[in-house]
């Protein structure tokens, strides 16, 4: 086991750069998700780690060995597919035990192992078949079955769940959790799905144009995100964003003014007249009424009844509020209502989209 | 099961393929069953035999077979020797296994070598036949040949290659003919595996040699096996040695097609070289019945 050490790293394709000077450490045991959208350059960064990419600067360490010109195969690390790359024409058991037969195991020491392995993930019923005869998620599990037979360092996951579908998605979920809790060996898993960063990771490092906006753990990133970016990248529905000017010491835009003394102290480097971005996560924004001080008024745009919770959706100021409401019947309002909130959930972003912090 | 749905009624169907079936008919089956006939009698092309020819049962064949003298240069069962020398070291060594390292070598990059390299092979297998045995008899002329010109400035002595490696000489020539059919086939075979696979196996710590044999190999089997089938037969059947050495010396690079060749159209003896086309075409079908069923067997095996 080891920790994974990033000094740096730039990784340029031609005249892009995919990923633009990255450093983190992940911790001996530590499951962290590297979180973004398509093309933020986090696959590069897995792939790095793996030695299917050279940076083009920078170092990469795993534990205290420098791996950065290391092949793949000198790394002791296993990794998991999106396509879960079982090769067709091997049985699954051969499939599972190919890192060992790869390294000289013997054929009977091989099966025993695979067994074992497969024991555990429950797809020892299969060892025989080929991956052609078995269900996605059956597959999936093969994949991670050969990944971690070896019994490597490192795990890497390039987003192994995104080929299930989605009631698969979350039991497969749940159990590669469970799993790595169980192994404890250091995994860096890549998604672009926020619920199963948030779900699964001692940490998520959010990834944007090739760089990490915020690495935290998943409740911290939720609750303090650091830019408009993350904001609106976790949670779904994500935070409910509103461009606001600041003004005579009131948030102000084209149909409503808040007061914003209560955040005298994280606006106090802000000029009179910057624009400014308020963000609500829809959780903490409830309907609002007569009596409510902090209340932003708009025009119904869609309500969703969803079972446990309702999403009403608001016109506000040309742009859409969403509040998640629980418990409670869909509202029934059409026309003009109002959204109320607790400014204690209310975040402030700079003219830059950093959240401007309380002091 | 599927339903079987055309895309033409019959009638309509039947017309489209009639003037491919007049040609077939005309320029194929014609001509086979004529040749079929043709040997089983003393057809020639002048004398007697040539405006009266007889049936002479299977004697044309059983001249062929002649143990006696089955293994004489010159022969039926020498030219089959050669044959089989030629077909194994310019098609499955040479143009296969030449086809093959070259697709693997290029697999997956980019570059003006894999430009160059890729399309002198493909430029080896476009141009005409004549134009081909012109240029490698310039290559190896004993006087003014290329090679040995070369040879000349390495200060190694010159050598007659039609002459001393006659046999060696049209196995190259084959390869270097053909390599670009191998190379192409197995580029796209290459293409269509996965990138997964090969990153799969590098990170589970497979070497190249481990990559090929494991993942490579089995998955482009069909393949190759589609690769052989058509290297061998074109190669079983091909003149192309007839225009480098015109099968000398002394019969050395005498391949069937050119004993056929000589037979018929030299010795003007009919009857002989269309038994030997019969024989020709017989170990032709071997070949794709054999083929076939390896292709059938991989087919029920998946």
């Amino acid at each position: 086991m080891a920790n994974v050490t990033f000094r740096s790293i730039t990784k340029q394709f031609g005249a892009f750069t995919a990923v633009n000077d990255v450093s983190f450490e992940i911790a001996d045991g530590e499951f962290v998700c590297l979180l973004g959208p398509s093309g933020c350059g986090k696959t590069t960064t897995l792939r790095m780690i793996a030695g299917l990419e050279q940076p083009t600067s920078g170092r990469i360490l795993i534990g205290a060995a420098d791996v950065t010109e290391a092949k793949p195969k000198e790394r002791d690390i296993g990794m998991v597919f999106q396509d879960y790359a079982l090769f067709p024409h091997m049985t699954i058991a051969d499939n599972i035990a190919y890192p060992l037969k790869v390294r000289g195991v013997g054929q009977a020491e091989r099966r025993r192992r695979a067994a074992e392995v497969a024991k555990n993930l429950s797809i020892d019923q299969l060892l025989d078949r080929r991956p052609g005869q078995i269900s996605g998620g059956q597959q999936q599990r093969t994949s991670v079955a050969r990944a971690v037979v070896h019994k490597p360092k490192v795990y890497l996951f390039d987003e192994p769940l995104s080929n299930l579908d989605a009631k698969l998605r979350l039991e497969a979920r749940s159990f590669l959790k469970h799993l790595q809790r169980e192994l404890g060996v250091t995994s860096l898993y890549v998604t672009h799905d926020q619920a199963e960063a948030m779900a699964m990771a001692d940490r998520v490092a959010v990834m944007d144009r090739g760089e990490i906006v915020q690495f935290g753990p998943p409740l911290e990133v939720y609750r303090q995100p650091a830019t408009t970016f993350v904001a609106n990248f976790l949670g779904s529905p994500p935070m409910n964003l509103l461009s606001v000017r600041y003004a005579g010491g009131a948030f102000a835009s084209s149909t409503f003014e808040l007061d914003a003394s209560p955040f005298a102290g994280r606006l106090r480097d802000v000029r009179d007249g910057s624009e400014l971005t308020l963000g609500i996560r829809p959780e903490h924004v409830r309907m609002g009424g007569e009596g409510d001080r902090w209340r932003i008024p708009g025009e119904v745009y869609a309500v969703e009844p969803l079972g446990p919770e309702s999403l009403v959706t608001l016109r506000v100021a040309g742009a859409l509020v969403t509040a998640r409401l629980f418990g409670d019947d869909p509202p029934t309002a059409t026309g003009a209502a109002s959204f109320a909130f607790d400014p204690a959930h209310l975040h402030v972003f700079g003219q830059d989209g950093r959240r401007l912090a309380a002091r | 099961m599927h339903q079987r749905r055309t895309i033409l009624p019959l009638r309509t169907g039947l017309l489209f393929l009639g003037p491919a079936a007049l040609f077939i008919g005309a320029f194929i089956l014609l001509p086979f069953f004529w040749i079929a006939g043709v040997s089983f009698t003393n057809r020639t092309l002048t004398g007697a035999t040539a405006a009266n020819p007889q049936f002479v049962g299977l004697q044309n064949y059983l001249k062929l077979f002649d143990l006696s003298t089955f293994m004489n240069p010159g022969q039926f069962g020498s030219s089959l020797v050669i044959t089989g020398q030629f077909v194994f070291w310019s098609a499955i060594v040479g143009q296969a296994v030449l086809g093959l390292l070259l697709a693997w070598f290029f697999y997956r990059r980019s570059g003006w070598v894999k430009e160059s390299v890729q399309t002198l092979a493909i430029v080896a297998w476009i141009i005409p036949d004549v134009v081909v045995a012109f240029a490698w008899n310039a290559f190896l002329d004993y006087d003014g040949g290329t090679l040995n010109w070369l040879f000349g400035l390495v200060g190694l002595h010159k050598v007659d290659w039609l002459l001393a490696m006659p046999l060696l000489s049209i196995v190259l020539f084959n390869a270097w003919r053909g390599a670009a059919f191998s190379m192409l086939l197995f580029s796209s075979a290459l293409g269509s595996i996965p990138p997964s696979y090969l990153e799969t196996a590098d990170v589970a710590g497979a070497g190249p040699w481990q990559r090929l044999k494991d993942i490579i190999l089995p998955l482009i089997r069909t393949h190759i096996v589609t690769d052989l089938i058509l290297i061998t037969l074109w190669t079983f059947n091909t003149f192309g040695p007839f225009l480098l050495t015109g099968g000398g010396p002394a019969f050395k690079t005498e391949v069937v097609s050119v004993l056929t060749y000589r037979m018929a159209f030299k010795y003007f003896d009919f009857g002989t070289g269309s038994a030997l086309g019969m024989v020709m075409m017989l170990i032709n079908l071997g070949f794709a019945l054999v083929y076939l069923g390896l292709l059938r067997r991989q087919g029920s095996s998946r």
